[in-house]
């Protein structure tokens, strides 16, 4: 008959023997096996999920009202937000959720730097999900063109600018990314295309991968030890617990506690003062008004200052993309044979701390505008990003470490 | 490392606190929720700014609804031009006209309808009060919020008018400026400074509502929502405890 032998019985044995219904759920759910010590900082990988799902889910409805014309998108975004019922609603989860998957990932790979989930046999996750970070940056930026706001428009501008700056290529290149001698319609359009279409295909599959990547080899743990080292006489991790039920319900409370976060910013102050939506964005794109201060939406920011420092765009333009690089590199950067920040000693602790102070400082720099103060600052600081990868490389030649347990602790 | 760390810190302490200065902006203390404030302010942004300012995406009939005015009532006392009551509150001074004949020097009056998410409502409550007389203007007025502002003191009525004192300092290169030391009334309005100050309030918070007017039901919702929530992650804290009872 060809069909597929199955223990269920029913609407799910028949789909079994069709569709390996069960032994997708048993790989992924109920038989994937987890460390038992994940703690905070493993919730952000299913919060990240969530906030996609929020994302596909409200930019689909967002789609069936707005119209990428630069003669109308301002005004039907007031549209959305007055009379189509329950649109504001909404266009504030898709704005705050803009806001809220760069906090989450941000959160997430930071769980990865300290608990060195990059590291081997992991080196694919973390490049998948480095991709997905880039192409999310792509998602918001062109995200961000079309409320056809003021700042919109000059971000736009400022940001494709760039990328005319490359020697020979550069002014084709930004042609081809503007579709015209300006940020106009045809720029509207594109990127619409791009923003509903093209990149939220390519971010699906990537997020796939991102998880069946990290399925194959099984997930890291805040003591960065291996549980597949030691099984019990049915081959299942003694230090393992079934995704589901334990972490599938624990994940729950952690989208609770997100959810009280996040609608509380939705309901009560979803333009977070300026935050996540600018000031200057309620002013309508006008191509002869330019702002007084342009600068992109708080998540780039970091970036926006390294970009600042140098004085050549171009230069800049390779230093902040070196940035994204430096974090592609990390695998094989890091050398050491100890994964968790738990066990390796304090040179490693200020290292990572000077690196992160360094990012959230440098977004901070990105916002305001600078005075010889800030300038110095942010050269120091975009100094101190780039010596953490150096440091990382020397010191983890022959890094000294604590015991590594054999078994995780609690 | 310990060194750099800390002169990364001390370069921070010290930039943050530098950054503090610009212009000092009064509260303007709006409440939102008040209706009576939003109905004044709608009756003093239909008489003195809708002339000239229209509110291209709010609807008669939402700003009734939702300010608690009924159909005629805003018919007879809000509704200036031909529009009908579901209409946009748009006004007949258009640009073409503005451009022809050249009125405040072609400077178009902008639609005010986001004008408090654009501006902040502290900055149009200053705003609002701080036109003086400058015969060097070509209206004759000025604003210290918003220098050589084209628009004229169209409050002027009920403030009255009044003059910027400035004090001049020259550098040592000779060039000279100016730092405002306060106004000096020179002829009094209709209103008393606190009347005055209670009527601009008015007209920002009426403005503040126009830029969002969703912002009245998610306030509401709001508490409900959390309160949902907080229950909701209470339980599902207990269950998963209860899952992990035989884990640790």
């Amino acid at each position: 008959m060809g069909l597929r032998k199955t223990n269920e019985k029913g609407i799910l044995g028949w789909f079994d023997q069709r569709l390996p219904v069960m032994d997708m759920w048993n790989d992924h759910m109920a038989k994937y096996y987890a460390p038992s010590n994940f703690n905070f900082w493993y919730f952000f990988g299913s919060l990240a999920l969530l906030v996609l799902v929020n994302q596909l889910l409200t930019g689909v409805w967002l789609t069936m009202h707005y119209k990428p014309d630069a003669a109308q998108a301002f005004g039907l975004v007031e549209y959305i937000m007055r009379d189509v019922p329950w649109g504001w609603l909404i266009r504030y989860l898709h704005t705050t959720g803009a806001s809220a998957f760069f906090i989450v990932v941000y959160l997430h790979m930071f769980r990865g730097l300290m608990y060195g989930s990059y590291k081997k046999p992991r080196e694919l996750i973390w490049t998948f999900g480095m991709i997905i970070y880039v192409a999310l940056m792509a998602e918001a930026f062109m995200g961000y063109v079309l409320p056809w706001g003021n700042m919109s428009f000059w971000g736009a501008k400022v940001i494709t600018q760039l990328f005319g700056t490359i020697p020979w290529i550069g002014d084709v290149l930004l042609e081809g990314i503007r579709g015209d001698y300006n940020i106009s319609d045809a720029t509207l359009n594109r990127f619409f295309a791009l923003h509903v279409v093209a990149v939220p295909i390519v971010l699906l599959i990537l997020v796939f991968l991102h998880i069946a990547a990290l399925h194959s080899v099984g997930s890291n743990n805040p003591d960065g030890i291996e549980i597949k080292d030691y099984k019990d006489e049915n081959g299942i991790p003694k230090d393992g617990i079934p995704f589901h039920p334990y972490y599938s319900v624990k994940d729950i409370f952690g989208i609770g506690m997100f959810l009280i976060i996040f609608l509380g910013i939705v309901f009560l102050k979803p333009d977070m003062g300026g935050l996540f939506l600018e000031h200057d964005n309620f002013n309508i794109a006008n191509p002869g008004s330019t702002p007084e201060h342009i600068k992109p939406v708080w998540y780039f920011t970091p970036f926006f200052a390294i970009l600042k420092v140098v004085p050549n765009p171009f230069g800049g333009m390779i230093v902040m993309f070196s940035a994204i690089i430096a974090l592609f590199l990390l695998p094989w950067v890091d050398r050491s044979e100890v994964k968790s920040i738990r066990y390796r000693l304090m040179p490693f602790k200020l290292a990572l701390t000077a690196f992160v102070t360094s990012f959230v400082v440098l977004g901070y720099l990105g916002m305001v505008s600078w005075g010889p103060g800030e300038k110095l600052l942010a050269q120091a600081l975009t100094g101190v990003y780039f010596l953490y990868f150096v440091f990382l490389f020397v010191y983890t030649k022959n890094e000294k470490h604590k015991p590594i347990p054999e078994r995780l602790t609690h | 490392m310990k060194n750099l760390i800390l002169i990364v810190t001390l370069l921070l302490s010290a930039n943050v606190f530098a950054n503090s200065g610009g212009a000092h902006l009064e509260p303007a203390q709006t409440n939102i929720r008040s209706k009576e404030s939003l109905q004044n302010g709608a009756k003093y942004f239909m008489n003195y700014c809708s002339g000239c300012h229209s509110l291209q995406y709010q609807r008669y009939n939402r700003m009734a609804k939702d300010l608690g005015l009924t159909k005629d009532e805003v018919k007879e006392n809000l509704i200036f031009t031909d529009s009908k009551f579901p209409e946009h509150m748009t006004n007949t001074m258009d640009n073409a006209q503005v451009e022809e004949k050249e009125w405040f020097h072609k400077a178009f009056p902008k639609d005010l309808t986001l004008i408090a998410k654009a501006r902040g409502v502290d900055w149009l409550y200053n705003y609002l009060k701080s036109f003086y007389k400058d015969s060097s203007r070509p209206i004759g007025w000025n604003n210290t919020i918003f220098k050589g502002a084209s628009m004229p003191n169209v409050l002027w009525e009920l403030q009255g008018i009044q003059e910027a004192k400035f004090e001049e300092h020259e550098d040592e290169h000779g060039i000279i400026t100016h730092t405002f030391k306060g106004f000096k009334k020179v002829t009094e309005g209709t209103m008393s400074e606190e009347e005055f100050d209670n009527t601009v309030r008015d007209i920002v918070n009426f403005l503040d509502y126009t830029a969002e007017p969703a912002r009245l039901i998610r306030m509401g919702m709001a508490p409900w929502v959390l309160f949902f929530l907080v229950i909701f992650t209470m339980l599902a804290y207990l269950l998963k405890k209860n899952y992990f009872k035989d884990i640790h």
